[in-house]
């Protein structure tokens, strides 16, 4: 049994990892079968735009592209800040934790400061003793409306 | 309005992205002129279907009426003015306004107005209907819309530019593009043109996205390369090419246009071979198009961008994965990958975006005003169609956009 402090320790430190652009331990956080998605209008990623769809290679090449320092949309890094909170247990089927949050981040870039807010739906898997990412849904409330550059890890 | 103090052979003036009174005539003269791409057939495939689209900051509703013709209505009530749809697309015959109930038909017809008695006879409903897009034609499924009544028709304005439409749908196994896994909406601060200029800008692939070239083997970097026979075209009509078949040719490798090989889309090699015979192997090889139509309709190969002037440094890229009809593992393969490249997290656009925003930013340094794009242009030629051409990484193309712009400009 995953106890509610263990679940909230591995959303808030997810969080952390982001927010401070600490690639690695970032990516560590997931496993070999993971999908990170930020819909956009739609709920079908297999069949209609998303904003990000990355399965776990296009996670390693978007965190190589991050860290090779040329990426201009994060050059410098976007400072950024989230607050994560209404964390919620949603099911436990013994293998997997689905986790609900709800998000508000601030980042502060040259042409301004931006406020991301929505929800985030983990799936969360024990591996060698360690809670890992396998799914990580990020709902923009402004999904389905013009969105400025989205560079740094949500 | 004459553009002889801001745009030269080689070079314009930088006021052109940031000045407001500039941004306010190219509305009237380009966007509310010419022919404009608005939206496709199959976005709206059943009678009495709809969706929101625009022109410029136009908001415009495209519909399919019962007898499947197309219409281009303006998103406000002929009565007080309120939008009588807010909804992106949906289905239904007419549209009812929130704020006093007039209704019209999906054609822009007035239907009823409530409380009738309150109008006298001479108040004629057929001059009441939504205001039309009154000039409305198609190529493919693509419909473009001019507000103008009275102007060149669309073949004219598409000129060459008209055969990259016929060499989409040869790819296709059906002979049938289609539009219909949804858009994204980007958001820049750069004025339109910034974005405009960039989409068949051959020079900037390899500094812009040397972070990703750097950690995958995409291969696009060297399309785009100083020794690449990738040619930089004039299409004539603002419209611009990067014509990569020259160098596809010298690659000798099918799909790779699409950044794959055949053994791993076999359906739709099948299909495409079955559809054109012997054909099918140049066919595969030349691939889709990069081809920016004035103003508005960028065609990437595998994706399409339509670009939305909001102010005068604002814009917004409308983004979607192009899906061939008939091709269920090429339309896949292009979801994919247009989601991995494009929008506000794309691997490849987010850093293009950050561009348009940084040029945005520094042209409102006060000197050297001017902008040089004298690129290739010693070495400047004629093709056998007598488009001016260039290499891949010459500015052929922006100059030959900023040669029309002029000429839509200062027309009166």
């Amino acid at each position: 049994m995953t106890s509610r402090g263990e679940i909230e320790q591995f959303v808030y430190r997810e969080a952390r990892l982001a927010d401070e652009h600490q690639y690695d331990a970032w990516e560590a956080l997931w496993t070999d079968d993971a999908i990170y998605w930020v819909p956009a209008g739609s709920d079908d990623p297999d069949r209609h735009m998303s904003i990000i769809y990355d399965n776990r290679s296009r996670i390693a090449v978007r965190v190589m592209q991050l860290k090779t320092g040329k990426r201009h949309a994060q050059r410098p890094p976007s400072s950024v800040r989230r607050v994560v909170s209404n964390v919620e247990l949603l099911a436990d089927d013994g293998d997997d934790l689905v986790v609900g949050a709800n998000f508000v981040a601030v980042e502060s870039r040259d042409r301004g400061t931006v406020i991301w807010a929505g929800r985030y739906e983990y799936r969360l898997r024990r591996q060698a003793g360690a809670l890992r990412m396998v799914r990580k849904t990020v709902t923009l409330v402004d999904r389905d409306r013009p969105l400025p550059n989205l560079a740094f890890l949500i | 309005m004459t553009m002889d103090d801001l745009i030269r052979a080689d070079r314009v003036h930088g006021s052109l992205y940031t000045d407001p009174a500039i941004f306010a005539v190219e509305l009237e003269r380009i966007w509310y002129r010419t022919w404009v791409y608005v939206g496709h057939t199959s976005e709206i495939p059943e009678p009495d279907d709809y969706v929101l689209k625009s022109i410029g900051p136009q908001a415009v509703i495209m519909t399919r009426d019962r007898q499947g013709d197309i219409h281009l209505l303006l998103n406000r009530c002929s009565h007080r003015a309120n939008l009588v749809c807010d909804v992106e697309h949906g289905n239904a015959s007419a549209f009812r306004c929130p704020y006093h109930g007039w209704t019209f038909g999906n054609t822009g017809r007035l239907l009823g107005r409530p409380f009738n008695s309150g109008y006298d006879r001479s108040v004629a409903k057929e001059n009441l209907g939504l205001a039309r897009v009154p000039r409305v034609a198609s190529i493919h499924g693509f419909v473009f819309g001019s507000l103008a009544v009275e102007g060149p028709s669309l073949a004219e304005h598409l000129g060459a530019a008209a055969e990259t439409f016929d060499r989409l749908a040869q790819l296709s196994p059906e002979g049938e593009i289609e539009l219909t896994t949804g858009w994204v909406k980007h958001k820049v601060e750069a004025n339109w043109k910034m974005v405009l200029e960039n989409e068949t800008d051959g020079y900037h692939p390899q500094f812009v996205h040397a972070s990703i070239f750097s950690v995958t083997d995409s291969g696009i970097g060297d399309l785009y390369d100083e020794k690449s026979a990738t040619i930089a075209r004039d299409l004539g009509g603002g419209h611009t090419e990067l014509d990569l078949r020259p160098e596809f040719r010298r690659l000798d490798r099918p799909m790779g246009w699409c950044g794959t090989t055949e053994d791993r889309v076999p359906g739709y090699v099948s299909h495409l071979r079955a559809r054109h015979g012997e054909r099918a192997a140049s066919i595969l090889i030349d691939g889709s198009p990069h081809v920016m139509v004035f103003p508005n309709l960028f065609i990437a190969e595998i994706e399409l961008l339509v670009i939305q002037p909001v102010s005068v440094n604002e814009t917004v890229q409308h983004v979607t994965a192009l899906q061939f009809k008939g091709a269920p593992d090429l339309n896949e393969r292009m979801l994919r990958q247009t989601v991995g490249s494009v929008g506000p997290a794309g691997l490849l656009l987010a850093d293009d975006s950050e561009m348009y925003a940084r040029n945005q930013r520094g042209v409102q340094a006060r000197a050297p005003e001017w902008l040089f794009l004298g690129r290739g242009l010693h070495r400047e030629r004629r093709d056998a169609d007598g488009h001016t051409i260039g290499d891949a990484t010459d500015e052929v193309p922006q100059r030959a956009i900023w040669r029309h712009y002029r000429a839509l400009m200062e027309r009166s």
